[in-house]
């Protein structure tokens, strides 16, 4: 008997050759990838079919089916799409965006581009004064009451006395790895640090819940993942093209915008998809700076909590619509997106 | 006569412009990048030192701000508000001091190993100095909470979603990474559909864990139902509503792991690895000697950009739990919301300020003690 049953073992337990698995560790490893397959699927698929019952449905216990063991109706999708206000945020969630990733990845990428290839020298001095004018300014406006144009124009003044006297006979200066080390540890920088001051700003401004504010708040908050994304793709980009190009005659604007640019164009595709993906989970800065006008998706759904209670259904719908977009981009374009995280991880 | 006079005086200023603009390229290609941070990095930050040291009152046609020193953070620290960023502390046993014991023993080996051994810098020093005292500081509050009658404040709450959270993420993103490099077929479906949940907007998943961990409506009640524990609720519970956030945060942050644990195991030397087979060496040994010296600086580097990101948790506790229950699941970025929101400004700067403080320690030390020496490792 165990004679009889000794290869069948070892056929189990043994690959067949150097480069496959044994069946038996092909099994478990299958077994635990579907595991976590259905880990991931489950949430997703549980959303989707609640969107899709009603108040009966969800309240009388788990119906797990559709058309099997309970019958789906439109019902939620009619209600939150077409007579509640789920369009607004909607737009909102898409113009700012849109609009917050072009602005970083554009602003960005000319930053990241110009730390690759042009010197920079910025004067220790320089800085160290600029803060510390600054620290004048805020303090001597929020303590002594002085109104902020007269603070700042007598700083600006100092400033640029103090530049073309004092601080160009110091030495100590910054360099590219300097500035890119400060733009990149921004990131850092937890956003609930900075966002009371900049309530207060846009409270100033009459630009509190506005798209624009979002639009440029989101911009500073993703500014440092490009230029840490996009300086890695200029600095992979051979030089001679550009030079060549830079004897013609071109300007370094052109230089970049006709040649740099769309030698990057993967890279540029995957940083912006990261980007976009980021802006459009955002939650913590719209949930300070917008309110009813500008409010998106994320502070939408959930506010919904708060108003009405947990409507599973119609926070299902919600759900599905916020999360649809993004789950289709991350499938289809899967190898863009994952190559921008890889150059920052890889690279670091 | 004047037109052309005109028009070569325009084409000369333009090109004046020009080749001024071009002059200072570099400097007006990085200004918007520069004048963006400034206005909502740096300019916030001092602004928000400011407020974090002084009190801040609603006052007839608009606010008023007083100046009162350390107040902020001496009653987040010791004062009336201590209970909520520390936690009460519980009475310590034998177990708790050793534990202390064993930390603050661990710290001074470090320290002693780096006087001994290499050539002591002041900044080296310095910075590990306060290295080891924040260390010893988080490892002191979170031991004096956890002990009996403590309670945990929002400190040890962000601390753990940092430290379990992560670590639990690396562990499995490895491990599923390790599995799918075993898988020759379907690897790319397994690529795609693990990387799906880290897209997926956060209080879109704390909202799909409530609803799936209901108690009733849910798809696992029936289980539970089974097993009797109707009554039972975790959103009551410290410990299980911890879990639960934990459970989100690692469902969407396990697929960050993976696919770059998986690019990096691609990579890895195939040669090495396939000699190594031949001669006989076991999984564990391959992965050992081969993969992981292989993976290591690229490991440290995603558990370091992890670590960024973490620090800054809040949408997950905020719905899926509200902080509770009591503050039980409240994280420091909440934390500061709540207290926005309760009109104590000062009170929130003051604790987005400790936030900054710990995330910047914990980081920058992980990438100069963890992440420089997988790399050194590397080359």
């Amino acid at each position: 008997m165990s004679g009889r049953a000794r290869p069948l073992l070892r056929r189990l337990f043994e690959p067949a050759s150097i480069d496959s698995q044994a069946p038996a560790a092909r099994v478990v490893t299958y077994g635990l990838l579907i595991l976590w397959s259905l880990i991931v699927l489950v949430p997703l698929y549980w959303v989707l079919i609640t969107s899709f019952k009603g108040p009966g449905e969800v309240d009388n216990g788990p119906f797990y089916i559709p058309f099997v063991d309970f019958t789906p109706s439109l019902e939620a999708w009619n209600f939150m799409l077409l007579e509640n206000n789920t369009l607004g945020p909607y737009l909102n969630s898409v113009v700012v965006a849109l609009a917050s990733t072009m602005l970083a990845v554009l602003i960005g990428a000319l930053a990241a581009y110009a730390l690759v290839r042009i010197r920079f020298q910025v004067k220790l001095a320089a800085v160290a004064l600029f803060l510390v004018l600054l620290i004048a300014v805020i303090v001597a406006v929020a303590a002594f009451g002085i109104t902020w144009e007269l603070a700042a124009s007598i700083a600006l003044a100092l400033f640029v006395v103090a530049l073309f006297t004092l601080v160009g006979r110091t030495k100590l200066a910054l360099g590219n790895s300097d500035i890119e080390f400060w733009i990149i540890s921004n990131r850092i920088m937890p956003p609930v640090v900075a966002v009371l001051p900049i309530y207060v700003m846009f409270q100033h401004l009459h630009l509190l819940d506005t798209q624009a504010a979002l639009i440029a708040t989101y911009t500073a908050v993703n500014l440092p993942i490009v230029v840490w994304l996009t300086r890695d793709f200029f600095a992979g980009i051979p030089l001679d093209l550009e030079e060549s190009a830079e004897i013609d005659g071109a300007s370094k604007f052109r230089v970049f915008f006709t040649i740099a640019l769309p030698l990057v164009r993967s890279g540029l595709v995957a940083t912006f998809l990261l980007v976009l993906i980021l802006a459009w989970n955002e939650y913590l800065l719209a949930l300070f700076l917008s309110n009813a006008n500008a409010q998106t998706m994320p502070v939408l759904v959930s506010a919904q909590n708060t108003t009405r209670g947990p409507q599973w259904w119609n926070m299902s719908v919600l759900i599905v619509v916020m999360i649809a977009p993004v789950v289709v981009i991350s499938t289809i374009l899967q190898k863009h997106i994952a190559r921008g995280l890889l150059v920052g991880a890889v690279k670091g | 006569m004047t037109a052309a006079a005109d028009t070569t005086e325009q084409t000369a200023d333009r090109h004046g412009w020009a080749e001024w603009a071009d002059r200072h390229s570099g400097r007006i290609m990085v200004l918007p990048a520069v004048i963006v941070l400034l206005c909502f990095a740096i300019f916030p930050l001092i602004v928000s030192a400011y407020l974090s040291l002084s009190r801040f009152a609603l006052a007839p046609g608009g606010f008023r701000l007083k100046f009162v020193g350390l107040l902020n953070f001496r009653k987040l620290l010791v004062g009336s508000q201590q209970y909520h960023l520390l936690g009460n502390f519980g009475a310590f046993g034998l177990v708790h001091w050793a534990m202390l014991a064993v930390a603050a023993g661990g710290l001074l080996f470090l320290l002693g190993r780096y006087f001994l051994s290499g050539r002591p810098t002041i900044a080296g020093t310095l910075g590990r100095l306060l290295a080891a005292a924040v260390a010893m500081g988080l490892v002191l509050v979170a031991v004096a909470t956890f002990a009996p009658g403590g309670v945990p404040g929002t400190l040890v709450n962000t601390l753990l979603y940092v430290a379990v959270g992560v670590a639990v993420q690396f562990a499995l993103g490895l491990g599923l990474a390790l599995l799918c490099g075993q898988a020759t077929a379907g690897r790319n479906v397994f690529r795609v559909l693990f990387f799906v949940p880290l897209m997926v907007t956060p209080v879109g998943i704390a909202y799909t864990f409530r609803m799936l961990a209901d108690m009733q409506k849910g798809p696992f009640a029936p289980l539970l139902r089974a097993f009797g524990a109707t009554e039972w609720s975790w959103a009551t519970e410290a410990w299980s509503a911890r879990l639960m956030v934990l459970v989100g945060d690692t469902w969407q942050w396990t697929p960050f792991m993976f696919i770059v644990l998986l690019a990096a195991i691609e990579n890895q030397p195939r040669d090495q690895v396939e000699a190594a087979r031949l001669d006989g060496a076991s999984g564990f040994q391959i992965f050992r000697d081969i993969t992981w010296p292989a993976i290591a600086p690229i490991a440290a580097t995603v558990v370091l950009i992890r670590l960024i990101e973490a620090f800054k948790i809040i949408d997950l506790p905020n719905v899926l739990t509200g902080g509770g229950p009591g503050l039980a699941t409240e994280s420091m970025t909440l934390h500061s919301f709540i207290a926005w929101r309760t009109q104590d400004l000062g009170g929130s700067a003051a604790v987005g300020y400790m936030l900054l403080f710990i995330s910047t320690v914990v980081c920058v030390s992980f990438f100069n003690f963890v992440v420089r020496p997988a790399r050194r490792f590397e080359a």
